[in-house]
């Protein structure tokens, strides 16, 4: 018998502005112990569907179909009936593990509450328990960390301390939202061992909703492709990821950033070493730069000594995991931030002792995209006036008439349709917006693009084209590009040369092919094994050699 | 764009402002509100062109009279018609505490951006200042400045807003220290764009929802303040009058039984004041998006 049956399950949410549909005519199940992989990109629908297993769907939800977990429907199951269930029969494990835990309970106490819920046991025996759980889940010195609270836990550890809730009374359907997505690759890579080997052990089902393709290949046993709130494939992970037979998976699978991981290949574009180009002139050149936050004993190191330069035309990629210093590192030579040590010459000049109209005119060769598409754009401004904010800055002398050419010229350029120009920010997708940003940062036609995660809050398709977009406009305008990302795989594809830092230092940095194909030191290659690639067969080669390495 | 919203109802995203009128009409006791103070303006700025009567010379034959049919809500102890003078007083009440919430709630946004932006020594001197001015309270000074320059309506609007601006300030504040670090202002700053156009372009903008509602409460408490010190005598001076002022003067006239001179204007006052504070809730709801996205 299956864990979970769904069965035509609809969900309808009313709104402010009408209804909307999420889901239409959804089935599948899950058996105990496989996991079954829910992917789509966002508003595919895949949340909803597993919040409606849950019975967690917001009170403007309409839910039509069948649901059953362990043979309980859940449709139509009162609260009483549906607390019974979670925790005990099915639990959840959510994306942010900062918000999911309580933040003035002791992880411990968190964990016994769970078991005692569900469970006639002593608050010692609870206890008990939990710290057998802390250990199951892998944290270290577990009688000692059961009195933590959860702000003195890593990212990791409080995502395992969740998972160690989920499994608290064994449930026999775990439901995984986008476990790993807030976590760092080297640390989804423990999670994802650890989910697999719980679910291993105990025969539990998962159900894990996903848009990370090279999650799905590490762990998933079947894959079902969500689009537009209907499934539109379903098969085993290795039919779907490589012998997709719908359009639509096709699309997905060819638009995600393939890590390359084999022997490096005699030519690419990648491959032309930098070396040999004029290495005299730089666009911007970071001279042992060192920042810190913070005063006395609370400061922390956010840079130490890091040397980057970014000659004309090249793109180079900065990496790390968070806390690595590769946004500080961008937002100095930015001049956002004021190093406390090192120098940043921008243009071969001295940005610290630049000042007033020299600082303007040399800023005015700066392009900047950042991360998060809603919080660039100022929502009170229409896209024509976002994007010609810079020429109101420093082309005073312009008329409206021929700002108007100008943003009308570059919206082509980032291939936006003309009459979005009148739209606000809130009427266009999240593509739409980041290529706003973009077309806001060539309008004064750049000598330096700074692009920090310009693409990491896009779904693959959308970030294939705002990538591609990038990388034509390179070619003709040729701009040098500082391309921060925690994302290898696009910036294996991206970038000409490459610079990884960790902790605050830059660890290596060569030509893209060669450093991320044959790595010098211990932590780069060890990045690079923590990234799942989307091919089920290789990724199970990975891991077993990986796994080899790690008790050899 | 309303195209847009006609054509499809659904998933086209709506604009926000649209959104914020829709629940605000949808707030029935905002609306009460802002019905209530729309009245009370027509009352008293148009009212007196329609029910016309003499508020400068005294009329020592008509005094005290109970309401009746000439007078429709009686005469004062010097001879005025009541209803013409609740007009008439009105318009300074509502005058007064209108420009007061306005003035303070400019110089309050002005001041919380600055600090805000700013950051550093002189957020830390200026919010100090803000502190020190809280810990003072405004009635205190209000009566005391009243007391010694006996003010028109027009000094009592300045020493309103002097003594008021201090709340908005620390919410635009805080507003503001959210709005700087937002992307689109780090963008703005790393092109060389000056710190004027980030907070008058941007910061100031988006700040708008907190200020309009912080003045809202600020009109409303301005008019209550304005009634107390003319309840005191310190406010506008005789002939000219308010709420404030014709409450003092119908206190005494009270315990003769004469409630048409006290009920009318303390009823106006209430009213004014609450249907102020219902409109301020009902902007806050309408404008807090947040969660809704």
């Amino acid at each position: 018998m299956s864990v979970l049956e769904i069965e035509d399950l609809g969900v309808t949410f009313s709104t402010d502005t009408g209804d909307v549909p999420a889901v239409r005519d959804v089935s599948l199940y899950v058996r105990p112990g496989e996991t079954l992989a829910l992917v789509g990109e966002s508003g595919s629908g895949k949340s909803t569907v597993a919040l409606a297993a849950m019975g967690l769907l917001p009170g403007n939800a309409r839910v039509s179909g069948r649901i059953s977990v362990d043979g309980t429907p859940i449709v139509g199951a009162d609260n009483r009936e549906l607390s019974g269930l979670r925790g005990r029969t099915v639990s959840m494990v959510f994306q942010e593990p900062a918000t999911a835990l309580d933040p003035l309970t002791r992880v411990g106490a968190q964990i016994a509450e769970v078991v005692r819920n569900h469970r006639q046991v002593s608050r010692a025996e609870a206890a008990r328990v939990a710290v057998d759980l802390l250990r199951r889940v892998g944290i270290p010195e577990p009688e000692h960390r059961a009195s933590a609270f959860p702000f003195q836990l890593s990212g990791g550890q409080r995502q395992r301390v969740v998972i160690a809730m989920a499994i608290a009374n064994s449930p026999g359907l775990l439901i995984a939202d986008e476990p790993t997505t807030a976590l760092d690759v080297t640390v989804q890579a423990e999670i994802l061992d650890l989910l697999r080997a719980l679910a291993a052990d105990s025969g539990t089902g998962v159900l894990l909703v996903t848009h990370n393709m090279g999650v799905v290949a590490d762990f998933a046993d079947r894959v079902a492709v969500m689009l537009e709130g209907e499934v539109v494939e379903t098969g085993t992970v290795e039919d779907v990821l490589l012998r997709p037979s719908h359009e639509y998976t096709r699309r997905l699978l060819a638009a995600v950033p393939r890590l390359a991981v084999g022997e490096p290949q005699a030519a690419g574009t990648a491959g032309e070493d930098p070396e040999e180009r004029d290495s005299s002139a730089s666009v911007v050149e970071l001279r042992d730069v060192s920042v810190h936050f913070g005063r006395g004993r609370r400061t922390v190191r956010a840079l130490q000594n890091v040397s980057l330069t970014v000659r004309p035309g090249e793109t180079v990629g900065l990496v790390g995991e968070s806390g690595s210093g590769k946004s500080t590192a961008a937002r100095v030579a930015l001049g956002l931030l004021h190093p406390d040590a090192g120098s940043v010459a921008l243009f071969g000049n001295d940005l610290a002792r630049t000042r007033g109209r020299a600082r303007r005119s040399l800023l005015s060769g700066v392009g900047v995209v950042l991360q998060d598409p809603v919080a660039s754009l100022d929502a009170r401004m229409s896209v024509a006036e976002c994007v010609a904010e810079p020429l109101r800055v420093h082309r005073r002398g312009m008329t409206a008439a021929q700002r108007r050419a100008r943003v009308a010229e570059v919206l082509e350029l980032v291939r936006l349709p003309g009459e979005l120009a009148g739209r606000g920010p809130r009427e266009l997708s999240g593509g739409q917006r980041q290529r706003v940003s973009l077309a806001r940062a060539l309008v004064l036609e750049p000598r330096l693009l700074v692009a920090d995660e310009p693409t990491s809050a896009l779904d693959v398709s959308v970030q294939r084209t705002v990538l591609e977009v990038i990388a034509e406009l390179q070619g003709e305008l040729g701009f040098a590009c500082l391309f921060v990302s925690h994302d290898l795989a696009v910036v294996q594809e991206f970038a000409q040369r490459v610079v990884v830092m960790r902790a605050g230092s830059v660890e290596e940095e060569g030509p893209t092919m060669t450093t991320l194909l044959r790595p010098e030191t211990e932590y780069t290659r060890r990045l690079i094994a923590a990234v799942p690639v989307p091919d089920p067969v290789l990724q199970r080669r990975r891991r077993a050699s990986l796994g080899l390495e790690a008790t050899a | 764009m309303t195209a847009v919203l006609q054509t499809t109802p659904a998933l086209e995203p709506v604009p926000g402002y649209r959104l914020s009128l829709r629940r605000f009409a949808r707030n029935r006791l905002a609306l009460a509100g802002l019905v209530a103070v729309v009245l009370f303006l027509l009352f008293c700025f148009v009212g007196p062109l329609i029910y016309s009567t003499d508020q400068t010379h005294t009329d020592l034959t008509q005094v005290n009279l109970a309401p009746s049919g000439a007078h429709l809500l009686g005469t004062d102890a010097v001879g005025h018609d009541e209803l013409g003078r609740l007009m008439y007083g009105g318009k300074i009440s509502l005058l007064v505490g209108l420009a007061a919430g306005v003035l303070a709630t400019v110089i309050g946004t002005l001041w919380g951006a600055v600090a805000g932006y700013a950051g550093g020594w002189l957020d830390a001197v200026m919010m100090r200042i803000v502190d020190a001015g809280i810990a003072i309270p405004a009635l205190f000074i209000l009566l005391v400045v009243s007391a010694i320059t006996t003010p028109d309506a027009l000094g009592l609007i300045v020493i309103l807003g002097l003594v008021s601006w201090l709340v908005p300030s620390r919410l635009v504040r805080a507003e503001t220290l959210t709005l700087k670090s937002r992307d689109y202002v780090l963008t703005l700053r790393a092109i060389g764009g000056s710190h004027g156009r980030a907070i008058g372009r941007h910061i100031l903008p988006n700040s708008v929802s907190t200020i309009v509602v912080a003045a809202t409460f600020q009109v409303a408490d301005a008019i209550l303040l304005v009634a107390y010190v003319s309840y005191l005598g310190l406010g506008v001076q005789p002939p000219s009058t308010d709420w404030g002022g014709m409450l003092s003067a119908g206190l005494t006239a009270a315990y003769s039984g004469r409630w048409w001179l006290i009920v009318p204007p303390g009823l106006a006052i209430i009213l004014v004041v609450c249907a102020f504070n219902a409109i301020g809730d009902g902007l806050r709801d309408a404008f807090d998006v947040r969660g809704r996205g």
